[in-house]
């Protein structure tokens, strides 16, 4: 362990002081030093978000874009300011691209309700990929069951990577819109985005990505691999819940209609006809989540404090651990085995059901997500009813998977 | 082992997943119903046979946890041979016991190996786990429903 540390390529990392900045890292479950790796459903906040959202209600609390007092003006310039570091974080052209809605499940019922309706007609057809989780296959097929289209299903091979020559396939001249995950959630796959993205355009068909797995390990610059629209929650990402982001290029959100009618989406309303406001306004209807959209910003700030680069070896290396470690378990077999994954390691044990593992090792302090992971269509390709899911952020240890380890060996001992 | 882990996967609850009772297919049954639990993937078919209003046979098939698996296997062996109002009388008082809700020891002595599944009020997310295969004999006991989920 120690000797893995003082190798030079690790220097710019210190696991020890990053995990002092997350509270929550150092209290005890059952007893037991509390071990987090359920990254995948949500990731814990540092300090400084939290004090972001205690700041807010104890000092500036306001509305925001309506007021003339100064609360409302400094709770609306930090709200805007959360925008400008998104935009930034994603390197998109212009603030307006960036679109506030509650988390990645709203932001593609709102690309879906709003770019499908009106561009998805009768017999056309929207491509998605067997990898997906529920919210980026439910909007599709309530738009689909709406307007008479057809949803196609990029198939996945038996290590969970998506079949690029099925997928080509998948084109023809009814195919107006591509949907699929960057990361899976259930299995930890990367996909070949870039050149999906490129098949999908050279038939001038736009491509929504789910980035929701993706942005907490992947540097996401949505110039560089033209994405039309990008989508992402802020809690996954070191930040609060209800807060995510539809990234849209300009040219494609103004041609879209309103998602949601109400107030601050107007520029005038008399009975007879409303004037939309310019974008993003036109698509964030009501009182947003002011609070929580100002603490995003603050985990952007954090996040922008660390180093990537080495955030992003020191994950692989803990990926790569726990695969050889757990690879090791008898009776333990991977499901996912992608050449290219983030922080996932789903697994099933031979006659453990996944919830039973879950139970044992929560005993032990140890938080993994068991079950189907929102991805039911995923288990119905690997022949499996649930996985048992253990997922990383860069505040996780080696330590920590080898409690993993010695956790599982103890739900195969009640069970010998 | 944390004593709340050990009361809750008792021997009787191991012994009965490794080798779940009346475990087969019943060609003849007068009641086939389906219970699941999407959220895990619990998945169970009860087959009932009930003559003049006593339980005849029960079996069941499917997969799913050891707490779902066990307490179908424990149902089954229990509920074989009892009046369907006895049958009603035991999911009731089961129900109350994975709850935390039962009182008294009567209550506890009458429901024989059932109250190894006492500890599973401890673990509320386990809850459905225990009552799945109950819900689905009741419904097949009470309705003329095929499937009963527990979401």
């Amino acid at each position: 362990m120690i000797s893995t540390q003082t190798q030079p390529t690790k220097l710019t990392f210190d696991v020890v002081k990053i995990r002092k900045d997350f509270p929550i890292l150092s209290q005890q479950v059952h007893g037991k030093a509390l071990v987090y790796l359920d990254n995948a459903a949500t990731s814990q906040k540092p300090q400084v978000v939290i004090d972001s959202l205690v700041r807010y209600y104890t000092e500036f609390n306001s509305n925001v874009h309506r007021g003339v007092h100064l609360l409302s003006e400094q709770a609306t310039k930090a709200y805007e300011e959360s925008r400008v570091k998104v935009q930034r974080y994603i390197n998109a052209k212009r603030s307006e691209e960036i679109i506030f809605t509650r988390g990645t499940t709203e932001g593609i019922n709102l690309v879906a309700q709003s770019f499908g309706r009106a561009n998805i007609h009768e017999g056309d057809e929207i491509i998605i990929s067997g990898m997906e989780h529920h919210s980026n296959i439910v909007p599709w097929q309530m738009l689909c069951a709406e307007k008479k289209a057809t949803l196609r299903v990029i198939p996945i091979d038996d290590n969970g990577e998506i079949i690029l020559d099925e997928y080509v396939k998948l084109f023809n001249d009814k195919t107006r819109f591509a949907a699929y995950t960057h990361v899976s959630n259930a299995l930890g796959t990367v996909n070949p985005i870039k050149h999906m993205i490129e098949t999908a355009h050279a038939h001038n068909v736009p491509v929504l990505i789910d980035g929701a797995q993706a942005i907490p390990h992947l540097r996401i610059d949505v110039q560089e691999l033209d994405y039309d629209f990008y989508v992402f929650s802020s809690h996954k990402m070191f930040g609060p819940t209800g807060i995510g982001v539809v990234y849209g290029k300009k040219s494609l959100l103004e041609t879209m209609p309103p998602y949601q009618g109400g107030g601050d989406m107007i520029k005038s309303v008399t009975f007879e006809k409303t004037i939309y406001n310019d974008l993003p306004y036109k698509f964030e209807a009501g009182t947003p989540n002011i609070a929580d959209t100002i603490a995003f910003g603050v985990a952007i700030d954090y996040l922008n404090s660390l180093d990537f680069e080495a955030i992003h070896d020191y994950e692989q290396e803990l990926l790569e651990y726990a695969t050889e470690k757990l690879s090791t378990v008898n009776g333990l077999t991977i499901i996912g085995t992608a050449r290219e994954k983030a922080g996932v390691v789903s697994f099933t044990l031979d006659g453990i059901h996944p919830h039973d593992i879950g139970t044992i090792l929560d005993t032990e302090g140890i938080a993994i997500r068991t079950g189907h992971h929102c991805a039911q269509l995923v288990m119905q390709r690997f022949c499996v009813p649930a996985t048992a899911r253990a997922s990383f952020a860069f505040y996780n240890t080696k330590n920590e998977i080898d409690a993993l380890v010695d956790g599982i060996n103890k739900v195969k001992e009640i069970f010998s | 082992m944390n004593p709340e882990l050990k009361e809750l996967y008792q021997e009787v609850i191991l012994d009965h997943n490794k080798s779940p009772r009346n475990f087969r297919v019943m060609e003849d049954a007068d009641r086939k119903i389906e219970g699941f639990n999407p959220l895990c993937g619990d998945h169970y078919v009860v087959y009932l046979k009930v003559r003049d209003g006593v339980v005849q046979d029960l079996s069941f098939t499917g997969s799913g946890c050891a707490i779902s698996k066990a307490s179908a296997s424990v149902m089954s062996s229990i509920v074989k041979g009892k009046s369907v109002q006895e049958a009603e009388l035991l999911f009731e008082k089961f129900h109350q016991l994975v709850m935390g809700d039962l009182n008294g020891e009567a209550n506890a002595e009458s429901l024989g190996k059932l109250i190894a599944f006492a500890g599973v009020s401890e673990f509320p997310a386990r809850v459905k786990c225990a009552s799945l295969a109950w819900h689905t004999l009741h419904t097949a006991l009470t309705s003329n429903e095929e499937q009963v989920s527990t979401e």
